[in-house]
């Protein structure tokens, strides 16, 4: 009976250790800003699920793309439609691991992160400047990198090509607060 | 004994928990949820009738619609081209599903003003829901002065009113359907033996042929049609391109008109003996207001 209790209290600190390393949000924010000729396009979810391991470093994404939200009503809607087809491809994934991740500290960690996107069904390896910083019980992971349409096979007609950019400039900002499953 | 397996199956769940992949665990954390079916139609006209789509708050859309002669008027005519009814109107959202418009056809010299209301959408997700209902409501004056010199008529004479009940649904992303009752309303008519009130029955299709362009098709079955005038049942053929925040419809139909009343009651020409008009629709979206 006493080593059952032991077992049990084992198992459970496991498990808090285990918790206690996860970091969690449904509220990461992920805006993209296409910078054109004739138009700027810029949105933002602000519904982004993102959780980070703090003992692995390992971080996963999921972003709805129906979330995102655009300054003109109908833009929302081709981009669903015509761009990344989000009745297909309803979200957007990163898996990957923060390098680097045992010298967090309250202050800005400058790393890297590397993994992969997968985005209108198409997957391609993303290595990226990260800034992760512990911020009283939250974890903030940040940064800014360019995305090439044509990697994912997004298409712009040649009579936009002047409306929208080939390549978009993705901004995140991730606040995860630790995880209770 | 027992307890031991306990212990066993506890470690077994446990260690389960521990392995659990940061993937898995998002997509249990991933909240289900319903979603707005997009883009049943590209724009607020299937060809010559309305489509149930409607502008989102704060655009302002300029429509500018042309029907030429018929194509069977010879070259002396250049088929057609020679002559033209054309149509201005401008079309604000009020709402998300509010829409008002404002128009002038040159055939009759005709002011025509609507209210578009989408009713119920169709969804899919948690709460899905099969099809969209858009609600349609006209008026209609023509104001050219063809009637005889004693015989004036009143401003409410010359009024025609519409109602529609446009029922949609996107089959796939390349497949959506229209069934559109119409019911119109002559507050006077010409002959004595003529309805004051008309039913109509409409189907409507759209098959997408690309990202951007689509084949759409449009019937219209008049149920009652006036007995002075040989009437038709009007049909329209056409191709739509889209292009952000134009879109373009080339439209072949045997109706002149592009007001209900017009291409429901009053069409003659037979699409069969190639009475047919070519016309195009062109929109241009304007956003006055923006998001936030």
């Amino acid at each position: 009976m006493r080593k059952l209790g032991l077992l049990m209290l084992l198992l459970l600190a496991i498990k808090e250790i285990n918790a206690q390393d996860k970091y969690f949000t449904r509220e990461g924010s992920i805006s993209f800003y296409s910078d054109a000729i004739v138009e700027d396009i810029k949105a933002v979810n602000s519904q982004v699920l993102s959780i980070v391991d703090l003992t692995t470093g390992k971080i996963a994404i999921q972003i709805k793309m129906r979330s995102f939200e655009f300054e003109k009503g109908l833009m929302k809607e081709h981009f669903n439609e015509n761009y990344v087809a989000s009745y297909k491809y309803p979200k957007a994934t990163f898996s990957g691991k923060i390098l680097h991740i045992e010298s967090l500290s309250s202050n800005n960690l400058k790393t890297e992160v590397v993994g992969k996107i997968k985005l209108h069904g198409k997957e391609k390896e993303l290595r990226t400047a990260v800034v992760i910083k512990r911020d009283a019980n939250k974890i903030i992971v940040k940064g800014v990198f360019n995305l090439k349409l044509a990697d994912f096979d997004i298409k712009i007609p040649k009579i936009l090509f002047k409306n929208i950019a080939e390549q978009v400039a993705i901004s995140f900002e991730l606040h995860h607060k630790p995880y209770i499953p | 004994m027992k307890y031991f397996f306990f212990s066993f199956f506890a470690l077994i769940i446990f260690s389960k928990a521990l392995s659990q992949e940061l993937e898995t665990i998002l997509e249990n954390e991933s909240k289900s949820t319903t979603d707005l079916i997009l883009g049943t139609f590209n724009g607020t006209r299937l060809l010559n009738g309305h489509s149930i789509e409607t502008r989102k708050e704060g655009i302002l859309e300029f429509m500018i619609s042309h029907r030429f002669g018929r194509v069977n008027s010879g070259f002396d005519n250049l088929f057609g081209l020679d002559e033209s009814n054309i149509r201005f109107g401008f079309e604000y959202g009020l709402t998300d599903d509010l829409t008002v418009a404002l128009g002038r056809s040159s055939l009759g010299k005709t002011f025509d003003t609507y209210a578009k209301y989408r009713l119920l959408k169709q969804k899919t997700g948690d709460n899905p829901f099969p099809f969209s209902v858009t609600l349609f409501a006209s008026g209609v004056a023509k104001t050219i002065k063809d009637y005889a010199p004693d015989n004036k008529t009143s401003f409410s004479e010359r009024l025609v009113y519409t109602g529609q009940v446009l029922v949609a649904k996107k089959i796939n992303p390349n497949l959506s359907f229209q069934f559109s009752p119409t019911y119109i309303h002559y507050n006077t008519v010409s002959e004595q033996n003529d309805p004051n009130d008309m039913v109509a029955l409409g189907f409507g299709t759209r098959i997408k042929i690309s990202k951007r362009m689509s084949i759409n098709g449009e019937y219209y079955y008049n149920v009652n049609p006036f007995e002075s005038i040989n009437n038709k049942n009007s049909i329209a053929l056409g191709l739509d391109i889209e292009t952000g925040g134009h879109i373009f419809q080339l439209v072949f139909t045997n109706a002149v008109s592009m007001l209900e009343k017009g291409f429901i009651a009053e069409t003659t020409g037979s699409f069969f003996k190639a009475d047919i008009h070519f016309g195009f629709n062109i929109s241009r979206a304007f956003q006055l207001k923006k998001n936030k």
